[in-house]
């Protein structure tokens, strides 16, 4: 056990290691001068100097990665161009609107996306089956900003039940969670019904019938603990993609959160700001995919050993 | 002799195999595919907007392009079905003329990235070794950037604009071609008919041309109706954040993105181009599903 956790942990460093390559060169890719695409086309020579040299464009290409993971081990991740503050203080104040989003979404769509795909395994080709699928392939269908817009339009301007936005109740809360799982809760639905009809087919669950147990039984405690551990896998990788779904919601509903915050400073050319949130976020997708890995082996003995 | 005979036509026939079945099979594909009733609403839907996407100018009741000053943000009626926009212009022909901006946005960057994704799986499962390694490890990376991020940062990186969103889409669209495309070549190339084809001699680009790339055909026809999909939502999501079409053209993305600053007094804004997005990518996705369930009825 102890062997497959530190491999697993140890697979992860060459990976973190390229991400953190490929978003150091962020600055580098960008067409032509990042300092003048952030100055823009009236900066005079002087300012354009003293961007590069804020940057750190004037160094080597090798010194000037390792000058960036030196000042990252150290929390520091430069300065933000538009707003003059280090970028760590403005993450870190971005963090809590975003987080909170996450685990409100997280939560009902999880539970939600199992609760429609077992009752459409089980009632497998009737009425719920069809409602249940027709919910799930919608769910990843349809455009998360759009939906944001209308549950706006519908419960905040027309029906006033909740704020149209910001993160100030626990009802501003609402309309954006629902926006932001509603493609979680679809995968899980979807993926739930394939694991349990592929579970049911098992022989242990036709034992479990033929001894006469009853059926709310045989699919509790025979297919749906089994088809568990690839749900809880599934469930753990879409968690993971939630920051960036974030983006979306977050401009939707004005929300003050990390999301936003990359938007804007897209919108500004605030390159420090950009590559500190694009290391954030992949670094948060390969913690939880590790974290899933990791749990995939306590739950499943079979991988560990292999 | 006749035995002998027997012997050496057998892996000919067998190498021939896909080339020869596949006479029969377009006819039980259809036929199974049909009775998928979901799936063939989808292709009908689809079919009728690939039809208004290239004849859209000539069918559009109006200019698409054309203000009317007179009829600002009115709502559905029986002169404007879809209502009008802020500059009086049809919502309706505008979605009409749009649909080529959207769709063609969409299919080509799913074309680009299915193909660059497909020569890289193929190769990658096929030969093994180091570009293996190096195919999956660089797809390991581009998924370490969750869903539409990696679409973002590349926006970020080269600047808005609709070339660009097709240059970040098929770059997001890459890595899972690529890993699909590998493990079916890993299945297919242990197919008999291909140890067939390279114990008669074939060489490896035919043997890659004429039998590995045709067994791999199914995942890619599925992967690609889905990504499609894929490629929709996220084209209008950047259109959506202001880093795509610029808003005063007619892309789904960017009219409901301009919409959204009405959306008080005309709703109809948001609510037809996002409705019309909504139903093109469920239709790909059921159409997905049904040519999955046909092509592979294993995977459910």
């Amino acid at each position: 056990m102890g062997r497959y956790f530190v491999k697993r942990v140890l697979g992860t460093i060459p990976m973190m290691f390229v991400v953190s390559i490929l978003i150091f060169l962020f600055l580098h890719m960008i067409p032509g001068d990042p300092a003048r695409q952030m100055a823009g086309k009236e900066a005079t020579e002087q300012e354009l100097v003293q961007i590069r040299q804020e940057l750190g464009l004037n160094d080597p290409l090798p010194n000037q990665y390792i000058n960036y993971m030196e000042d990252l081990f150290h929390g520091d991740l430069g300065t933000s161009y538009k707003t003059g503050l280090p970028v760590s203080e403005m993450l870190l104040g971005r963090l809590k609107p975003t987080i909170q989003l996450m685990f409100s979404a997280m939560i009902w769509s999880v539970l939600l996306g199992i609760v429609i795909g077992v009752l459409s395994a089980v009632r497998r080709g009737k009425i719920a089956d069809y409602v249940g699928m027709f919910l799930a392939i919608s769910g990843i269908s349809i455009p998360g900003f759009w939906l944001g817009l209308v549950l706006i339009q519908v419960f905040s301007v027309n029906l006033g039940l909740v704020p149209t936005g910001g993160l100030d109740s626990w009802q501003s809360y609402i309309l954006p969670s629902l926006t932001l799982g509603c493609s979680i809760m679809a995968v899980l639905a979807r993926f739930s019904r394939s694991s349990m009809l592929e579970t049911m087919r098992e022989d242990y669950v036709r034992t479990a019938r033929a001894k006469g147990q009853r059926e709310w039984l045989v699919v509790l405690r025979h297919a749906f603990r089994n088809s568990l551990v690839q749900v809880v896998t599934v469930a753990g990788l879409q968690i993971g993609g939630l920051l960036a779904g974030s983006v979306l919601v977050e401009t939707v509903f004005s929300i003050p959160g990390m999301g936003r915050l990359l938007v804007d400073s897209i919108a500004f050319r605030d390159y420090k700001v950009i590559q500190a949130e694009l290391l954030f976020f992949s670094l948060e997708y390969i913690v939880i995919n590790l974290i899933v890995d990791l749990l995939y082996g306590v739950l499943n003995p079979k991988i560990r050993y292999q | 002799m006749p035995e002998w005979k027997e012997t050496v036509r057998a892996p000919e026939e067998e190498a021939k195999g896909p080339v020869v079945q596949a006479q029969s099979k377009p006819k039980a594909f259809f036929k199974k595919f049909m009775q998928r009733r979901t799936a063939v609403a989808a292709a009908v839907f689809l079919l009728i907007l690939l039809i208004i996407t290239a004849v859209g100018p000539q069918l559009a009741p109006y200019d698409p392009a054309a203000p009317d000053y007179d009829n600002l943000l009115s709502g559905p009626s029986p002169a404007h079905v879809l209502g009008t926009d802020e500059y009086g212009r049809d919502v309706l022909s505008r979605l009409m003329a749009g649909s080529r901006l959207t769709l063609g946005v969409s299919l080509s960057s799913v074309i680009i990235g299915a193909a660059i994704g497909t020569v890289l799986g193929v190769l990658a499962g096929y030969y093994g070794g180091i570009l293996e390694t190096l195919v999956m490890r660089g797809s390991d990376v581009l998924f370490a950037f969750p869903d539409i991020l990696l679409a973002i940062a590349i926006v970020a990186m080269i600047g808005p604009g609709i070339i660009n969103v097709v240059i970040a889409v098929a770059v997001f669209t890459v890595p899972s071609f690529a890993r699909i495309m590998r493990s079916a070549t890993l299945s297919v190339k242990e197919s008999l008919y291909v140890e067939v084809a390279r114990s008669i001699g074939c060489k490896n680009g035919r043997i890659l041309s004429r039998y590995i790339f045709p067994g791999t055909m199914q995942s890619m026809i599925v992967n690609f109706t889905m990504r499609v999909g894929t490629a929709i939502l996220a084209a209008a999501s950047l259109s959506f954040l202001g880093f795509g079409a610029n808003v005063t053209e007619p892309d789904w993305g960017a009219m409901l993105s301009s919409g959204r600053n009405y959306i008080g007094v005309a709703s109809h804004l948001v609510y037809f181009p996002g409705l019309l997005i909504f139903l093109t990518v469920l239709a790909f996705n059921l159409l997905g599903d049904g040519l999955r369930d046909t092509l592979d009825p294993k995977i459910k």
